[in-house]
């Protein structure tokens, strides 16, 4: 019951990426683009994404004090700001910025039949296992949330 | 390469994704970002936490034929660049978003609307990255 559940969250979330055009990495790369031929699509999809679960959120989280089919909401992050959040995103964006494509908006696009996305996720998963390797020489060791 | 400037159906696309983190949080309770999802699938810490993530990656994975079956949603998924780019920026992606603790939808869509202000500092850090990497690319280097 909750496995089918939440493959149906999947699903609405796989299909609002390949409607919204994130799922297209020559579109994420002109978002990109400002000097050049700037698509400014993705604004819309992130603010679009970003109100609607804002409100979401917000509501919820007023309204009840647990989840509909589990004990709580895992919502507590670590709150530091510290040299591997920066650090991180800063290879995050670098890597966006050389592929087009984000982890998230790369999953749904496994179902196409292109190969492309599947290297991508590949590489992807090398770089997650990559950093497990090198996470015990970081300073600070924070768990993957 | 020009795209299309597709607000409405960005618009309508980012309002449904934004749904699906509402609709995770509210059933299991949990953040929709896909670094997590990705990696705790790959690294289940434990059966139940390997499950639901293989469930929500297998439910995003078939968005794709449904739309292209019942609807001929085909957009299009094939980058313009080269594999070896596609390679290296994915390998970079894995270690960034693993080494911040999340991406665009967990840092961007769920840590933003709970006004976390670790995530605004990751989202305003991965953007910042991404627009000076394709201006380099792009405009310097003449990729």
């Amino acid at each position: 019951m909750k496995l089918v559940v939440v493959s149906l969250i999947g699903l609405l979330f796989g299909a609002g990426i390949l409607i919204s055009g994130m799922a297209d990495p020559n579109k994420v790369l002109n978002f990109f683009d400002i000097l050049g031929t700037w698509d400014p699509s993705l604004a819309f999809v992130m603010g679009g994404a970003l109100v609607v679960n804002l409100i979401g959120y917000q509501v919820m989280f007023r309204l009840r004090s647990k989840p509909l089919i589990a004990e709580t909401f895992h919502k507590t992050a670590p709150t530091v700001i510290d040299a591997n959040l920066v650090g991180g995103a800063m290879l995050f964006g670098v890597g966006w910025g050389i592929a087009g494509f984000c982890p998230g908006a790369a999953i749904p696009t496994l179902g196409s039949g292109e190969i492309a996305p599947v290297i991508f996720i590949t590489a992807l998963g090398f770089g997650m296992v990559a950093f497990r390797l090198i996470r015990p020489m970081l300073p600070v060791q924070e768990p993957v949330a | 390469m020009p795209t299309e400037f597709t607000p409405l159906a960005s618009l309508i696309g980012g309002g449904m994704i934004g749904l699906s983190a509402t609709l995770l949080m509210l059933t299991i309770g949990r953040t929709a970002g896909a670094t997590g999802i990705m990696s705790g699938a790959l690294f289940p810490a434990s059966r139940a936490e390997g499950t639901w993530r293989l469930a929500m990656i297998l439910g995003m994975i078939a968005a794709g034929p449904i739309l292209a079956i019942l609807f001929g949603v085909r957009p299009n998924v094939v980058p313009a660049i080269g594999l070896p780019q596609v390679i290296l920026g994915g390998f970079v992606v894995g270690v960034g978003v693993s080494m911040s603790s999340g991406c665009t939808s967990g840092h961007g869509i769920c840590g933003l609307a709970r006004f976390s202000l670790r995530s605004l500092v990751a989202v305003l850090t991965f953007m910042g990255a991404g627009f000076v990497t394709v201006l380099l690319i792009r405009h310097v280097l003449g990729g």
